[in-house]
């Protein structure tokens, strides 16, 4: 047991340093100096120039700045960003809880509606309930989100006016940050109306967000339930009489719940793709849109160290899964 | 085509042991979703191959007298522009249809670039085993472990924006998956005794990964492959839809849903059918994999 | 008063405001961006400038929608016959803004004017480095070389003095880059071993103080009840960041926010049917243009650059990009500003025309050409991506073949400045509205050589002999005559396809009350009041 944890621990120290050198390395060589971008079309002063680059250490080898950087890193400093003049590590804090707030609504969303489709459909195979829940599951695995969320957004917000174009809350609420999830905050701060502006404002987002894991969870759960279905002590469970609900529920669920898990587990990975585009459309102050905006000024030290972070999440809660998974069913446990 | 698939089922079905080949067509064909998959790929294929003769205006041609005519059946529209035009007077229908060819391009491209280079590290790990393949492996899960997107847009940051520079990161970010069933069918494979054979025959190392072990593992890498494409698709118009990909004026899908989004409010048509595009033959080509996958995977067929 | 708001809002505003607590006066502005911190001295964007200039006073202010300058924390001040010497006369009792690390004990005094000019100035001073060591602006307008001393002479008298004379020194003062930060809160801080609070949990003197930021969401402020110049009429005031322009205009329509910048051109037949809104408008002092690269073939010959002006459709490009949010530009300064020439002509339109001089400059089947776009929307023109293929499908006509090249931003403006292209797009912003800033800094001789910022490379000795002239004579008459007199050299020899002037405009929703364009293209919500 205890080995069993240790070589997985063991096994992403390297991939951790691999991703250090990686993130470093790309994006040392991308093109365009941040100093020259942030001069507009005025341009900067030679002098100047030198004297910022010493200042952002661009003027050292880039194996020299890598291991000032990786020293720094292990003391819990990411930099800065050259925009801002912010410690990168206090604005990936501070923008983190939108994303995991909208992230963490996207999976409930998927997993409420993902897992009774799918476990109907595996209960009533071949039927038309379950050809419906297959067909619309795979188009939702094909779809693009980033104009299933312009679609969104052009019938429910401009078409019917029911939801917010974007946005967290509506400006008028003064919600003191607490936790940071506004659903949270909101109800702390006892403002009448402000919860439902936060909600109304996650709504489009959850949906478009949330579409890829629902696809997913759908399909997982109805082959992992066929499959369960198919054993022996199902079949002994309805030759004792059992009713077919408590068979479903109880015995087939608790079987087919091992792999549902572990799949949602590893969606970590795809819920930050879809956040980065679904932060992107509707302007949701998050670590997506953060990003693509780092990437837009030539911000280094955000791109290095909002990666690295993501990089680091993903492969813990990848670890995690893999842990638990190996916990719950010892026959993985054993080396290959 | 139901038809079509029904009439030649009937060659198939007689003779109890069929032929691998005829198994698979008889499997493939029940699945309807696989067949409607495949008819629309062969249309956009041929879209895509015709594109200079079907498309009734250049996708790059403006016209400044037309600026965002609604599609024909919309008040304002006309049969000149069938789905209307763009901002700046580009008809939409020939804009679509030579994006069908560049998507179908980049989907084609992304995956023989991720095949070759995917399967030969993955050989080349499987086979010769020890510090190469763990620096190999190691390699593929960083870039497993970072989300997809964003690997893809940091590679096309450091490359610069651009068709091919979108291409190429698609293709790295999608390598891991022909790395690894490449090096588990090489594993599975050299256990077995017509391997050792080959090798006590002496059989060289790389002749023996290329006539041996690779048609062995060639399922698989095929359902991936077809699968692959889908993501290749998808991939490539999220990165222009963020501007990283094409660039103006390509007729690329995401690039022109990127370029459309301003019009959101005044103009629905320059934003739906960029989409709808993308929907229709990532759909296909998922529908197809599945089909694929059913037929090929032994497990599946009880 | 207060029921007829509420009875106004429900009438056009969704359920999200009726909602909202309604019994102060709140005014929200959806602003384009985040700003990059609360220390103006460091800030170079106009987005960060408006964030900061809520907060901040200075020695002396810009009159609200003008260029003139009226007291700010100087009440008055003198200036030496010879021009080098600036004595300012602090007004007394001007108080600080307090914030939960920091509480004042005492009004703002020299001490404040001189640690705000010496913290940008003075390598010694604790406070150089925090945050950022580039003071673009304070550099920019040459203050590092200009100033020689800058002395206490008692707690409410500064005085500064020059290295040589300086007209604009006054204006300088009133650019939101010289905010007056409070040395006791920096003190403070640095004592608490935390100077970087200062640039992010700004103290101020001025109207508005800083109650909640959060970064690509909201600046939140509150009028604040002891500014010198007297309460704001509004209580709060609120930024909230909305970068997308179409949902910025989406909020204003919903009553969501008050004033909004840089509206999508598209939207703005909707913004002007919408009753509930006014739009402001005002030229900007810009000009976005096409360069051609004259020490470049075949841009060398004047044929050839005028057969590519007369090529290519400004009105279309007009009609598709800038929509109403432009004007065509005929002349390299804006019309709005002073010597402008009336009587100088555009090339017109005409291809068949073009095809003919191209073909007698010795390209009958046409050539090949670059065409750079810039990859980001600039003051001056909103798609240089969209206007570049225009420009291709034109000259496409007229047989020439032109790639479009993009760079990333920074990058960009360097090559065209190195002188790379063959064509380019660019533009300029104007700084204190002086024809010369145009002229002479886009077109001049001295800045064709090296990496100067004429991107057309074009070094015309008889244009350059006129604009050269007017900066040294004082006489505006006589200048305006020289320049414009260059201006039609300048038409003659074509170093640029003149694409156009933007307009500044500013959507306004009707319940707010005197809201100033200020010529600047910045946001003042001090004075601004709402129904």
């Amino acid at each position: 047991m205890f080995r069993f944890l240790l070589t997985r621990v063991s096994l992403i120290v390297p991939t951790f340093i691999g991703i250090t050198l990686l993130v470093f390395v790309l994006i040392r060589l991308i093109p365009g100096d941040p100093i020259e971008t942030m001069a507009g079309e005025r341009g900067i002063d030679a002098a100047l120039h030198e004297k910022l680059r010493k200042e952002y250490g661009f003027d050292q080898p880039v194996l020299v700045q890598y291991w000032y950087y990786l020293l720094r890193l292990l003391q819990g400093d990411l930099g800065k960003s050259i925009v801002t003049h912010k410690p990168v590590i206090q604005e990936f804090i501070s923008l983190f809880p939108a994303t995991i707030e909208l992230s963490l609504c996207a999976i409930l969303f998927a997993l409420c509606l993902g897992l009774p489709a799918g476990i109907i459909a595996a209960v009533r195979r071949n039927s038309i309930f379950d050809h419906g829940v297959m067909g619309v599951s795979l188009t939702g695995y094909s779809m693009p989100i980033f104009w299933w969320g312009l679609l969104l957004i052009l019938l429910f917000s401009v078409q019917l006016g029911w939801t917010p174009v974007s946005g967290r809350i509506s400006v008028m609420f003064f919600v003191p940050e607490v936790t940071g999830f506004l659903l949270i905050d909101t109800l702390l701060s006892g403002e009448k109306g402000a919860f439902s502006s936060a909600v109304s404002h996650l709504i489009l987002p959850t949906i478009v967000l949330g579409t890829v894991p629902l696809a997913v969870i759908a399909r997982m759960t109805r082959s992992a339930m066929l499959e369960v279905l198919g054993e022996d002590y199902i079949r002994t469970a309805r030759a004792k009489g059992l009713s077919n609900f408590r068979i479903i529920a109880i015995h087939a669920l608790r079987n087919a719940l091992i792999p549902i898990v572990t799949v949602i587990g590893l969606q970590v990975g795809v819920l930050f793709t879809g956040a980065i585009l679904t932060e992107t459309i509707f302007s949701w102050p998050g670590i997506g849109k953060w990003l693509i905006e780092g990437i837009g000024r030539r911000d280094y030290p955000v791109l290095q160290g909002g990666t690295l972070l993501i990089g680091t999440i993903v492969m813990t809660v990848n670890l995690l899964v893999d842990v638990t998974y190996g916990l719950i069913n010892p026959r993985i446990r054993r080396p290959r | 085509m139901t038809n079509n698939a029904a009439t030649s089922t009937q060659n198939v079905r007689r003779g109890a042991p069929a032929h691998p080949f005829f198994e698979f067509n008889a499997y493939f064909r029940k699945n309807t979703g696989a067949v409607i998959g495949l008819w629309i790929i062969i249309g956009l294929l041929v879209v895509a191959v015709t594109a200079d003769f079907i498309a009734p205006y250049s996708p790059i041609l403006t016209d400044s007298k037309a600026f965002l005519k609604p599609p024909v059946w919309q008040a304002g529209g006309s049969w000149a522009h069938l789905l209307g035009t763009d901002a700046i007077g580009r008809d939409m229908l020939s804009r679509l249809i030579h994006g069908t060819r560049l998507s179908l391009l980049i989907g084609f491209t992304v995956i023989s670039i991720s095949i070759v280079v995917g399967t030969t590290l993955g050989l080349v790990a499987g086979f010769y085993r020890g510090i190469l393949e763990i620096a190999i492996m190691r390699l593929m899960d960083i870039i497993l472990t970072l989300p997809s997107l964003l690997l893809a847009i940091v590679i096309v940051a450091i490359l610069g924006p651009g068709v091919s520079n979108a291409l190429l990161a698609v293709a790295i970010v999608l390598l891991p998956h022909y790395v690894r069933i490449a090096r588990a069918a090489v594993i599975a494979e050299t256990s077995k005794d017509y391997v050792t054979a080959a090798k006590v025959s002496g059989a060289g190392s790389i002749r023996l990964m290329i006539k041996e072990i690779l048609p062995n593992c060639m399922a698989p890498l095929i359902v991936q492959a077809t699968l692959g494409i889908s993501t290749a698709i998808l991939d490539a118009a999220a990165l222009g839809f963020l501007g990283l990909g094409a660039q103006p004026p390509t007729p690329e899908w995401g690039t022109m849903l990127a370029d459309a989004r301003e019009f959101v409010l005044r103009a629905w048509w320059v934003v739906t059918f960029p989409g709808l595009m993308i929907l229709i033959t990532v759909l296909a080509f998922n529908l197809l994999g599945d089909g694929l996958r059913d037929a090929l995977d032994p497990k599946l067929k009880s | 008063m207060l029921k007829s708001r509420l009875l106004l809002l429900s009438a056009i505003v969704p359920a999200m405001l009726l909602t909202a607590p309604a019994s102060a006066k709140t005014l929200v502005y959806c602003s384009e961006g985040s700003p990059e911190n609360f220390y103006p001295g460091i800030n170079t964007t106009g987005t960060s400038f408006d964030a900061n200039s809520q907060i901040y006073s200075r020695l002396v202010d810009f009159e609200r929608g003008t260029t003139k300058v009226i007291p700010g924390l100087a009440e008055k001040w003198d200036i030496s016959a010879d021009g080098t010497v600036y004595t300012f006369y602090l007004r007394k009792g001007v108080k600080w803004h307090s914030n939960a690390n920091f509480k004042p004990t005492r009004d703002m005094n020299a001490d404040d004017i001189i640690f705000a000019i010496e913290r940008q100035w003075k390598e010694s001073n604790p406070y150089f480095k925090v945050t950022s060591a580039n003071h673009s602006y304070f550099t920019d307008m040459g203050m590092p070389k200009l100033l020689k001393t800058v002395e206490k002479v008692d707690d409410y008298t500064v005085k500064f003095t020059l290295n040589s004379a300086e007209a604009p020194f006054l204006a300088n003062q009133a650019m939101e880059y010289a905010g007056i930060q409070s040395k006791e809160y920096a003190d403070a801080m640095l004592k608490a071993g935390t100077p970087e609070k200062v640039d992010q949990e700004p103290i101020g003197s001025g109207p508005f103080f800083l109650v909640q930021y959060q970064k690509d969401a909201i600046i939140r402020y509150k009028a604040f009840p002891q500014f010198w110049g007297g309460k704001a009429s509004i209580d709060d005031l609120i930024f909230s960041i909305t970068p997308d322009a179409s949902v910025r205009w989406a909020k204003l329509q919903k009553g969501e926010c008050h004033v909004m910048p840089y509206p999508n051109p598209a939207d703005l037949d909707a913004i002007r049917k919408d009753t509930n809104v006014t739009v402001l408008e005002q030229p900007g002092l810009n000009i976005g243009y096409l360069a051609y690269n004259t020490t470049k073939k075949p841009f060398d010959d004047v044929r050839v650059r005028k057969a590519f002006n007369m090529a290519m459709n400004k009105q279309a490009i007009i009609d598709a990009v800038y929509l109403s949010t432009g004007v065509a530009a005929t002349n390299p300064i804006p019309p709005t500003m002073w010597s402008y020439n009336k009587t100088v002509k555009d090339d017109p339109y005409n291809p068949e025309a073009a095809k003919k001089l191209l073909a007698e400059a010795g390209f009958p089947n046409g050539l090949e050409t670059d065409l750079w776009a810039m990859p980001v929307q600039r003051p001056y023109n909103p798609n240089a991506k969209r206007i570049a293929e225009l420009m291709q499908a034109d000259l496409a006509k007229i047989g020439v073949k032109a790639e479009i090249k993009s760079f990333e931003w920074g990058e960009y403006r360097k090559r065209a400045q190195a002188g790379e292209h063959q064509t380019a797009q660019l533009g300029w912003t104007g700084d204190n509205g002086d024809p010369d800033n145009f002229l002479n800094t886009l077109l001049g001789c001295s800045s064709a050589a090296g990496n100067g910022s004429n991107i057309a490379k074009w070094c015309h000795k008889p244009f350059d002999d006129l604009v050269v002239k007017a900066k040294s004579v004082s006489e505006q008459a006589q200048r305006t005559a020289l320049y414009e007199q260059a201006q039609v050299i300048f038409k003659e020899q074509a170093p640029w396809f003149t694409i156009a002037h933007s307009v500044q405009l500013k959507p306004v929703r009707k319940e707010v009350i005197d809201f100033k364009l200020s010529p600047f293209g910045r946001h003042t919500f001090y004075g601004v009041d709402i129904k």
